[in-house]
């Protein structure tokens, strides 16, 4: 999973800038150095399980010299302290590698609409699969995926999301024994 | 031989009728899985992770041994015939391996490759036999300083010697530790990083976040990245050697397995240096210099024999000290947490017939591998061709089924997106995935184990240090951290390095 990308360019997600105003130069710089982002989410994360672990009333229970409160805390210090280690390598021009594979191609800029669409539709089924049961909101989260990645064909696509998600549904409710909200279609059958 | 008797009680539990349907299905599917673009084996066991609720344990590690060594066969097919690596193992095999396809010889490559994986299997499984009993019996005495020692050497290793940056490493390793820390503190029953929620007090399951970041993580990094016209795999038909193929191969299938068994059995050592190794040492040896480059078969088949070795050297300390190695490693350590079983010495004990059995049927498989393969491969190039949007679409189905299926609560769903994305970030920003899941998996026992072994010594720190097998492990992990060091004081080993980095 870790595999050293075969081909040394990272991803270049930005064009070289092309007008000097200052607002198109900081916002270049920003997308170059966006990296500053996971330093960002390492600090917040940081200070999030220092608070927790500050915060937290250990009263009589605690067993042992080292109690629920020491590895949070060695934890919470080690993520700031990655967060400003972080910073400064990308501010030193250090770029994470963006990790390659077969059906992965860098030359190209990020999709977001792609991956956006794609949580939606995976969110979309987190919510549906009370009400409607796992066999249609199952269908739906694969319809609607394979809709998102780029596929367009009006009968195929739903039919093959209607098989696999009933096929799924028996066998991991019926032959593996772990159960799945039927929902009202398993009611009516 | 006691060893022996309990490897022919291990053939008695693996040959039943029921256990032998597990391996013929962990190994085709292991195949098929590795064949699939972005389908990883460790993805392919996360993925199939909740199939251990309605599965006694000996029958899904069998399914699970299945798929780990199918899948880095199957990975190397679509290597040759492809020339697109998914696997990182599989990178040499397409080096030689899609030439020789090109010039007609896919036939041969892939023989050499099912050869490869076929005798470097055994070999490392062999090995596996007569070490993993003797490291158990040596580490059945160690404690909790012993199993917090290992588990800092996994947690430096995996981000020291993997991925090209530390800090982002360490990184990974950090958010893994952080979302262990979630739920109640398992020796005094403090709630940490709940938030006063009571879904968040049982903690977030290593399936969630092995699936996430496996899965979702990787599906959601290739959609933002999909390659519009995927290459052609080139037509092969079925795999044979001729007598000339096999007096050159037959020496490097029994050479792979000596570089890659040690390899597979240490902290992150994995197949790809292994194998990368291996090819160095054929290109060396070889008769026929010449050709490498163009598709001399010793290339393809040293290697593979390699990759499949070190598969089984993964397996000695995964299963001798509960210490894995590889991602796969690490989520099948997640497998034996769920079913409550803590692989380490104690194991053979404890799980003897498990433990055997699972053994015994790396032999099995094997044997399922190669009868298979051979007949079959025709069929498994025409995988390649499934429609991406399905391949990816019904990655994100079946991690949505299985994180579902661990509690049946729809929250898990969107904690598994969110992991997700943390996993699609970390692929973007170069954070490797694995010291995250090894995190998640090890920390909150590695934590456990500190606090036990300070309890004994009642606060003092040499509680941690005062068995010799615990300064041991402590002088490797030194030795790994001023590797570096050492590196830049020996010139010719540096420039070496390089050398095998630029080629690959």
């Amino acid at each position: 999973m870790t595999a050293r990308p075969n081909t040394p360019a990272n991803t270049p997600p930005s064009a070289p800038p092309k007008e000097e105003t200052s607002a198109s130069r900081g916002a270049s710089w920003l997308r170059e150095h966006s990296e500053l982002g996971v330093s960002l989410m390492l600090f917040v994360l940081g200070v999030l399980v220092l608070t927790d672990a500050l915060t937290m009333d250990v009263d009589i229970t605690q067993r042992g010299p080292v109690g629920p409160k020491t590895v949070p805390i060695v934890i919470g210090i080690g993520l700031l302290v990655l967060a400003v280690l972080l910073s400064l390598d990308v501010l030193r021009g250090g770029r994470g590698e963006s990790e390659t594979g077969e059906d992965i191609d860098l030359s190209e800029p990020s999709d977001w609409r792609t991956v956006l669409l794609l949580a939606g539709v995976f969110l979309g089924n987190a919510v549906l699969i009370g009400p409607l049961g796992f066999p249609i909101s199952g269908a739906l989260l694969f319809w609607g995926s394979a809709y998102a990645l780029g596929s367009r064909h009006p009968s195929r696509d739903p039919l093959i999301a209607a098989g696999l998600s009933l096929f799924t549904y028996f066998i991991f409710n019926n032959l593996l024994g772990v159960p799945l909200p039927g929902g009202p279609l398993m009611g009516v059958i | 031989m006691d060893s022996l008797n309990s490897l022919m009680d291990g053939f008695g539990t693996a040959l039943t009728p029921m256990n032998l349907l597990w391996a013929a299905i962990g190994v085709l599917l292991g195949t098929a899985i590795g064949v699939l673009p972005g389908i990883g084996p460790a993805m392919a066991v996360a993925l199939l992770l909740p199939v251990t609720y309605g599965l006694e344990p000996t029958g899904a590690f069998i399914m699970f041994a299945g798929i780990y060594y199918g899948a880095m066969f199957g990975g190397s097919t679509t290597s040759i015939l492809l020339n697109t690596p998914g696997e990182s193992a599989a990178v040499v095999a397409a080096i030689e391996g899609n030439p020789m396809a090109k010039a007609g010889r896919g036939a041969q490559a892939l023989a050499a490759a099912a050869g490869g994986h076929f005798i470097g299997g055994m070999i490392g499984t062999i090995l596996l036999v007569v070490l993993a009993p003797t490291v158990a019996s040596l580490a059945v005495d160690i404690g909790a300083p012993d199993y917090f020692a290992i588990m800092v050497l996994a947690f430096i290793a995996v981000t020291s010697v993997l991925g090209s940056s530390r800090i982002r490493g360490l990184s990974s390793l950090l958010i893994g530790l952080t979302i262990g820390l979630v739920g109640l503190d398992q020796m005094t029953g403090q709630q940490r990083l709940t938030f006063g929620t009571l879904e968040l007090a049982d903690g977030i399951d290593v399936v969630i976040v092995a699936v996430g970041l496996f899965a979702i993580g990787e599906a959601l990094w290739v959609a933002a990245h999909l390659r519009r016209s995927s290459g052609e795999p080139v037509p092969v038909g079925r795999p044979w050697l001729g007598k000339d193929d096999v007096r050159r191969t037959w020496k490097p299938w029994l050479r792979g397995p000596l570089i890659g068994f040690p390899f597979g059995a240490i902290p992150a050592g994995g197949a790809e240096i292994p194998t990368f190794l291996s090819y160095v040492t054929e290109k060396r040896l070889s008769k026929h210099k010449k050709e490498f480059g163009k598709g001399a078969i010793e290339g393809v088949a040293g290697p593979e024999s390699a990759a499949s070795a070190s598969a089984a050297g993964t397996l000695v300390s995964m299963l001798t000290l509960g210490l894995p190695t590889t991602a796969v490693a690490a989520v099948m350590l997640a497998a034996f947490q769920q079913y409550g079983i803590q692989p380490g010495p104690l194991l053979f004990e404890r799980e003897s017939e498990l433990v055997w059995g699972l053994i015994a049927s790396l032999f099995v498989g094997m044997v399922l591998l190669l009868a298979l393969n051979l007949p079959l491969a025709p069929v498994w190039v025409k995988l390649l061709r499934i429609p991406r949007p399905y391949l990816y679409a019904g990655i994100l189905f079946f991690a949505a089924v299985g994180a579902y299926a661990v509690g049946g609560e729809a929250l898990d769903l969107v904690i598994l997106l969110i992991i997700g994305l943390i996993g699609f970030g970390m692929r973007r920003y170069g954070l490797p995935v694995l010291p995250a899941v090894i995190g998640v998996i090890l920390g909150p026992a590695a934590e456990q184990q500190m606090r036990r072994a300070l309890q004994i010594s009642d606060g003092s720190v040499t509680g941690l240090v005062n068995t010799p097998f615990s300064v041991t492990v402590y002088a490797v992990i030194a030795l790994i951290v001023c590797w570096p060091l050492v590196r830049k004081l020996v010139p010719g080993r540096r420039k070496q390095d390089e050398e095998t980095k630029v080629s690959v």
